[in-house]
C-alpha cells in the first residue's frame, strides 16, 4: 500500500512539475552564439526528448535502486548529487523542527487540558481566542514581528537590563491574571491568587532588574535547590499524589542530590573527554533515580520509580540550564557576538571561535530561538484545541463517572483515567504532525536563513530542477506515508477497541 | 472545586429544570431552525459574521470595478496603481509617505479623528497604500472564495460517490485522494503557482481549488458510509428512488453540517495558503497585488515604515479569524449533542419553577 501511494503521488507531482515550466526557455530566447549547442546538451542531460509521463520512469529506475542497495536520486542542475544535498539538509531541518514540535506538544497539551477542566471559564474563552488567533496568523508575518521584538528590542534591552516600572507592572498584571484564571474558584480565592502572584512576580522582577540578572544570569546552588524542591512536589503531585510519602521522599532525595552534586557537576561539565563523560552522567542520573526509591519503599515500587526518574530528569535539565546561563556572559562578551546575543538570521555564528563546547551549544540554542518560537506559535494552537476536545469527550464517558462514583480522588480520575485515554488519539496526531512539518518548514527556513529541506525545495522550483524536487518530495512523502502507517499501528496497539473492530471486518 | 460541591444538593432539581428548558426551546422546530437559533446565539460567530460582511462590502466597493458595460466608480479617490506625489508634511524626520489615519479622538491629542488623504500611508514610489491594501484584500478574498467553492464541489461529489457506492469505486477514488493528500499543499501551490501565477489570479485560484478538496472528501465519505446504513435510505430505495436522488435528496442534506463547517475552515486555510504562496513569489505577481505579496515586498521596511507591514497583516488576520470563529459557531450549531450553556438567570428560573411545581404537589 505504502509503495502504491508513493508511486501514485510522485507520478502526479512529476508530471505537474514537468508541465509547469520549460528548463530550455531561457536558452531559447538567449542570443548567445552557442545557444543551440547548449540546448542539445541540456536536452540530452535531462532527457527532455522523452515526454514527461515516460521520463518519470527514468527517474523511477534510479529510485528503485533502493532495493538493491544503491538508490540513485540523480544530479541536481548544479551538478551535485541530490542524495548528498538531502543528507546535508535533513539534520538542519530536524534540529529546527524537533524542538518546536516537542515544546508545542508539551505546552499545547497542558493548556488544552486545563481549558477542558475549566470549560466555559474565562480562561477557556481567552485560550480559545488565542488559539484561533494563532490559527489565523501567517507565519511570515509573525516572524517579522518576532525579529523586531524578540531580537532587536530584546538585544537593546540586554545592553541595559533594567526593567522599567510600566513593564514591571504590566508583566506582573499579566501573570497575576493568568494564574488567577487557571486556579479559579470563588471571588475571594481569585483575589488572593491574583494579588499573591502579582506581588511575588513584581518583587522577583524588581530583584532581577536591580541585580542586573539578565546581563549575567544563573541559578547558583541555592536557587537550584529551591527549584528542585518545587519540581519534586509538583511531579509527585501529578504522578502519584502528594499523599504517597515514599514517592515524595525519593523525589526530595533527588533534589538534595542535585544540591550535593552541584559543584562536582560543574567540574564534570568542563572535563575534556566530553563524549565519554556526558553519556555516563546521563546514565548515572537514571540509574540513581531508579535505585533511590528502593530505599523508601518495599511495595508498589513502579509508580515511585517513575516519579523519581521524572523529577531527576527535570532537575538534570535545570542543572544544564544553569550551566548554559553561566556561559551567557562570556558568550555575550566574545567579539563575534558583542552584546547582541539574539540573532535574526542564520544557523550558527560563523565568527565564533570553535572549541568551547558550551559556547557552541549556547550559540546553537540562541540561533534556534526565533525560528522555534515562530513554529511553536503556529503549531501550538492545534494541540490546545485538539487535546481540549478529546479530553472533554473522554470526561463524558461512563467509565469516568464510574471512577468518580468509586470515590477516587479527582487527581486519580483526571491523570489516570481521563488523561491516558486522551493521549491515545493525540499520539497518532503527533506522529503525523512531526513528519508533515519536516517538509512544511519552507517559509520558516527562508525567513530565518536556514539551509534545510524547505530551502532545497524552493531552489528546485525556482530552477525547474526536477531531480532535486522529486528527491525532496520523495523523502518527505516517504516520511509522511510511513508516519501514517506508524500512527495506525500505534493506535491499535494503544487502544484495544480498534483491534477488535478491524478483526470483525 | 469548592463551588461544585456547594452546588451538588440542588443538582437533581436543577437538572430536571435545565432539560425542561432545553426541550421546550426546540419544541416544534425544524432542524434548520434549531441550527439557525443556535448559531445566532453564538456571540463570537455572530460578531464575526458582521465584521466579515462589513469588510467584504467595504473592500469590494472601494475601488473601480468594470464588468462589461457595468462600471462602478468606487468610493475611494485613488487607484491602486496610480503614482502620486509622496507626502512629507507631518511625518517624522527623513520619512516619507507616512499614514494620515488618526483614530484618536480630538479631546486626547487635539487633532480630530479622520482618514486624511492617505490613511494607510504611501509605498516607496508614492502609490496610495489604502488602495493597494483594498486591492490586495479583494484578490485574497476572491482566491479564498474560488478555492472554497471548487473544493466544496469536488470534495462533496467525490466523497459522496465513494461513500455511497463503496467497493471498487471507493477504492479507486480514495487511492487517488491519498495520492494528492500526500503532496503537501504548499508544494502543489508552488508548482502550480509558478506556472499559472502570471496568468492572473483567477487561474491560480482555479488550479489551487483543483487540489484542495482531499480532506473534505474523506470527511464526506465517512459521513456517507454512516448515513447510507440508516433506515430512511432503505425506505427511499424501497420507494424506488434512483441512486442520484438518494445521494442528493436524502443523504446530502443530512451531511450538510459536516460540509459547511469543513468548508469554512478550508477557506481560512486557503487565504493563508494564498498569502504564503504570494510571499514565496509563486502566487499573485506584480503589478497585481495581494495581501501576502504586499507583506513580502515590504518586510524589510518594518523598522522605518511599519505601516507598510501592519495593515496587510491586520487584514489577513481579521479575515481568517472571523472565518475561523464562524466555523466554530457553525460546528457548535450543527452538533446535535451540543447543549446551550445555561446562564445563572436560566438556572435560577429553573430552580424557581421546580420549587413552584414541588409546592403545587
Amino acid at each position: 500500500m505504502l509503495f502504491v501511494i508513493l508511486f501514485g503521488s510522485s507520478y502526479i507531482l512529476y508530471n505537474l512539475a514537468a508541465i509547469s515550466g520549460d528548463p530550455l526557455e531561457a536558452l531559447r530566447t538567449s542570443r548567445e552564439p552557442n545557444a543551440a549547442q547548449q540546448i542539445i546538451t541540456l536536452t540530452r542531460e535531462l532527457n527532455l526528448d522523452v515526454p514527461p509521463p515516460l521520463r518519470y520512469f527514468i527517474w523511477l529506475r534510479g529510485i528503485l535502486g533502493i532495493f538493491v542497495g544503491s538508490p540513485d536520486f540523480g544530479e541536481a542542475r548544479t551538478g551535485q548529487q541530490v542524495s548528498e544535498m538531502i543528507a546535508l539538509a535533513i539534520p538542519t531541518t530536524l534540529r529546527l523542527v524537533a524542538g518546536a514540535t516537542i515544546i508545542a506538544i508539551v505546552l499545547g497539551i497542558s493548556i488544552g487540558i486545563i481549558t477542558a477542566l475549566r470549560q466555559y471559564s474565562r480562561f477557556d474563552y481567552a485560550m480559545t481566542f488565542v488559539a484561533f488567533l494563532l490559527f489565523s496568523l501567517p507565519i511570515f508575518w509573525v516572524a517579522v514581528l518576532l525579529k523586531e521584538f524578540l531580537a532587536i528590542q530584546f538585544n537593546n534591552f540586554l545592553s541595559n537590563p533594567t526593567i522599567s516600572p510600566p513593564w514591571l507592572i504590566g508583566l506582573s498584571l499579566f501573570s497575576g491574571i493568568f494564574w488567577a484564571a487557571i486556579l479559579s474558584g470563588d471571588r475571594k480565592r481569585v483575589l488572593i491568587v491574583f494579588s499573591g502572584v502579582f506581588i511575588a512576580n513584581a518583587a522577583l522582577l524588581q530583584v532581577l532588574s536591580v541585580t542586573q540578572w539578565f546581563a549575567d544570569p544563573g541559578f547558583g546552588p541555592i536557587v537550584l535547590f529551591l527549584l528542585s524542591i518545587g519540581v519534586a512536589f509538583l511531579v509527585t503531585h501529578l504522578s502519584t499524589g502528594i499523599n504517597n510519602q515514599a514517592a515524595l521522599r525519593s523525589s526530595l532525595a533527588m533534589a538534595v542530590l542535585t544540591l550535593v552534586l552541584y559543584y562536582p557537576n560543574q567540574w564534570l561539565f568542563e572535563v575534556e573527554a566530553k563524549t565519554v563523560v556526558f553519556p555516563l552522567m546521563v546514565l548515572t542520573l537514571f540509574a540513581v533515580a531508579a535505585t533511590v526509591p528502593l530505599l523508601f519503599s518495599r511495595i508498589d515500587r513502579g509508580p515511585i520509580i517513575r516519579t523519581s526518574i521524572l523529577s531527576a530528569f527535570i532537575m538534570g535539565l535545570l542543572t544544564v540550564v544553569d550551566k548554559l546561563m553561566q556561559t551567557w556572559r562570556p558568550y555575550m562578551e566574545t567579539d563575534a557576538v558583542y552584546y547582541r546575543p539574539v540573532p535574526t538570521f542564520g544557523q550558527t555564528n560563523a565568527l565564533l571561535e570553535p572549541g568551547n563546547f558550551w559556547m557552541t551549544f549556547l550559540d546553537l540554542l540562541v540561533h534556534l530561538f526565533l525560528p522555534t518560537t515562530a513554529l511553536l506559535l503556529i503549531s501550538f494552537a492545534g494541540y490546545v484545541r485538539f487535546s481540549r476536545g478529546t479530553l472533554l469527550e473522554v470526561l463524558n464517558q461512563d467509565y469516568i463517572r464510574t471512577a468518580r462514583a468509586k470515590g477516587l480522588t479527582e487527581r486519580t480520575v483526571i491523570m489516570r483515567h481521563a488523561f491516558r485515554n486522551t493521549m491515545i488519539p493525540l499520539t497518532t496526531i503527533m506522529v503525523v504532525d512531526f513528519a508533515g512539518i519536516i517538509g512544511g518548514a519552507i517559509i520558516t527556513e527562508r525567513i530565518f536563513g536556514w539551509f534545510g529541506m524547505g530551502t532545497l525545495f524552493n531552489q528546485a522550483i525556482n530552477s525547474l530542477d526536477l531531480n532535486l524536487l522529486m528527491g525532496v518530495f520523495f523523502i518527505t512523502a516517504f516520511l509522511a506515508v510511513s508516519a501514517n502507517l506508524v500512527a495506525d499501528l500505534l493506535y491499535s496497539a494503544l487502544d484495544p477497541r480498534i483491534r477488535a473492530v478491524s478483526r470483525s471486518k | 472545586m469548592a463551588r461544585k460541591k456547594n452546588e451538588k444538593p440542588n443538582e437533581t432539581v436543577t437538572q430536571g429544570g435545565e432539560n425542561a428548558i432545553q426541550n421546550k426551546e426546540i419544541e416544534g422546530l425544524s432542524q434548520s431552525q434549531i441550527v439557525r437559533r443556535r448559531f445566532v446565539r453564538h456571540k463570537a460567530a455572530m460578531t464575526s459574521v458582521f465584521i466579515l460582511l462589513f469588510l467584504i462590502v467595504a473592500v469590494f466597493t472601494s475601488l473601480e470595478i468594470k464588468l462589461g458595460p457595468f462600471r462602478w466608480r468606487g468610493w475611494w479617490q485613488f487607484k491602486y496603481d496610480e503614482l502620486l506625489e509622496l507626502r512629507t508634511e507631518g511625518c517624522p524626520e527623513g520619512i516619507v509617505g507616512c499614514p494620515t489615519l488618526d483614530a484618536v479622538p480630538s479631546f486626547i491629542d487635539g487633532t480630530p479623528m479622520g482618514l486624511g488623504r492617505h490613511p494607510f500611508g504611501q509605498d516607496d514610489i508614492g502609490r496610495d497604500y489604502f488602495a493597494m491594501v483594498m486591492r490586495g484584500a479583494q484578490r485574497s478574498i476572491y482566491v479564498m472564495v474560488v478555492i472554497g467553492f471548487l473544493a466544496a464541489m469536488i470534495g462533496t461529489v467525490v466523497g459522496a460517490i465513494s461513500g455511497y457506492f463503496r467497493g471498487w469505486v471507493d477504492a479507486v477514488l480514495m487511492r487517488f485522494t491519498d495520492f494528492i493528500i500526500t503532496i503537501p499543499s504548499i508544494i502543489i501551490g508552488s508548482v502550480v503557482g509558478y506556472h499559472f501565477g502570471n496568468l492572473g489570479v483567477g487561474f491560480l485560484a482555479f488550479y489551487l481549488g483543483l487540489f484542495a478538496w482531499t480532506g473534505l472528501s474523506r470527511l464526506v465519505r465517512g459521513e456517507f458510509l454512516k448515513l447510507r446504513e440508516l433506515e430512511f435510505v432503505d425506505a427511499a430505495r424501497v420507494a424506488g428512488a434512483s441512486n442520484r436522488r438518494i445521494i442528493f435528496k436524502h443523504i446530502l442534506p443530512n451531511a450538510v453540517g459536516v460540509i459547511i463547517v469543513s468548508v469554512t475552515l478550508l477557506m481560512s486555510g486557503a487565504i493563508l495558503l494564498e498569502t504564503a504562496l504570494s510571499y514565496l513569489g509563486f502566487g499573485v505577481v506584480a503589478p497585481d497585488v495581494s495581501l501576502g505579496s504586499l507583506i513580502s515586498q515590504y518586510q524589510d521596511s518594518f523598522t522605518t515604515r511599519p505601516w507598510l507591514f501592519w495593515y496587510p497583516g491586520i487584514f489577513i488576520i481579521t479575515i481568517a479569524l472571523s472565518i475561523n470563529f464562524i466555523g466554530d459557531g457553525l460546528r457548535d450549531a450543527f452538533d446535535p449533542r451540543q447543549r446551550r450553556r445555561l446562564t445563572k438567570k436560566d438556572k435560577e428560573r429553573a430552580r424557581a419553577q421546580a420549587k413552584i411545581a414541588a409546592n403545587n404537589d
